[in-house]
């Protein structure tokens, strides 16, 4: 999810900076990527110094665990002021609460997926009625 | 007292049972499967499977009755949402959070969350207390939220206070000293106590004056 974010963010001309633990991820943004990589993990303040979160206008963090994107959103948003920070929270219920009341703004790919059943099922229901 | 705790590795576990002999309500949260199937046998109607950090889990752990929350995975970020989670949504007053990288406790703090536990952090100040140089200072404890910090100081042979009674350190605002180890003994020093070589000097300190107090009682500025 964030290697796609990162190059097409990249293809419309953003200077784009990438954290991940494992080198792997570098190869899934592919050999013409020509954004940066920082290699360790996003939650250490010092790495994300190093990624240049304190010149950043958008914060993404798009790992695959929840409380971790969380957590880092805040340091970017409390610590950083990064003026658009966006987090991927699966889970609709955390989602929700960390973007009502901590103003957060998450994405809740489990949320989008409920709702796209949904309006299928309902466009079935208004087309035999 | 009803504690929730979430994260059932050897230190959930120990506290929970600790906490029900004491005559306790304990409900643990355990996410591993295996490591809950043992806990069931050992903690019975006191433990519950799920992930800690969702919210229906939490509430059917009963959060919204605790008096007190504690966070005690192996995961850091999970330790902070539990807590955050407690605080700010369900209104807990008093909430415990694990720090398992020391690295991560300005995360913690930054967060407003506290008190925190490191057994790493607490590993590491006795290993420096053990093992530190003698024209160092010793960090005993740091009173986070008042500010101050308790530090140890040896008067070895080339102190510059050796031989002085505390009066004549003109010690500065923010440097207070405690207490002076002597041996076996404790002293608790008045104006006129004079310092000798082998005493261990406890001060409490505001931040920032840990270079001064070196300067006054191990070793002059060069």
């Amino acid at each position: 999810m964030g290697s796609n974010v990162a190059k097409t963010l990249l293809r419309e001309g953003w200077e784009v900076t990438v954290i991940d633990e494992s080198k792997e991820s570098l190869l899934r943004l592919g050999e013409d990527y020509a954004g940066g990589f920082i290699l360790g993990p996003g939650l250490d303040i010092d790495i994300l110094k190093e990624a240049g979160v304190e010149r950043a206008d958008v914060f993404v963090a798009s790992t695959d665990g929840d409380n971790t994107n969380l957590v880092i959103c805040q340091i970017a948003l409390r610590q950083f002021n990064v003026p658009y920070v966006v987090s991927r929270v699966q889970d609709p219920f955390r989602a929700q609460f960390y973007s009502d009341q901590l103003g957060i703004k998450t994405v809740s790919p489990t949320l989008s997926t409920i709702h796209m059943l949904l309006d299928g099922i309902h466009r079935f229901q208004r087309s035999e009625s | 007292m009803f504690a929730l705790i979430i994260g059932g590795g050897k230190v959930g576990f120990n506290l929970s049972e600790i906490l029900i002999e004491m005559g306790n309500e304990v409900m643990l949260v355990e996410r591993r499967p295996e490591r809950f199937n043992f806990l069931k046998e050992r903690l019975e109607e006191s433990v519950m499977y799920g992930d800690g950090t969702e919210i229906y889990v939490l509430e059917q752990g009963g959060i919204e009755r605790a008096d007190v929350v504690v966070a005690v995975t192996g995961d850091d970020e999970d330790n902070i949402i539990v807590s955050q989670l407690a605080k700010e949504k369900y209104g807990v007053q008093k909430t415990i959070a694990r720090v398992n990288n020391p690295r991560n406790q300005q995360t913690f703090d930054l967060l407003g969350i506290a008190p925190t536990v490191s057994s790493t952090a607490a590993i590491l100040s006795l290993i420096e207390h053990e093992v530190v140089p003698a024209d160092r200072l010793v960090h005993l404890l740091t009173l986070r939220e008042q500010n101050l910090e308790i530090v140890e100081a040896a008067i070895t042979g080339r102190s510059p206070a050796k031989g002085k009674e505390i009066n004549e350190l003109n010690l500065p605002e923010g440097i207070l000293i405690i207490s002076i180890l002597r041996g076996i003994h404790s002293i608790v020093p008045s104006g006129s106590t004079v310092l000798i070589e082998g005493d261990r000097v406890l001060a409490i300190l505001s931040p920032g004056m840990d270079e001064e107090l070196r300067n006054i009682l191990v070793e002059a500025a060069k």
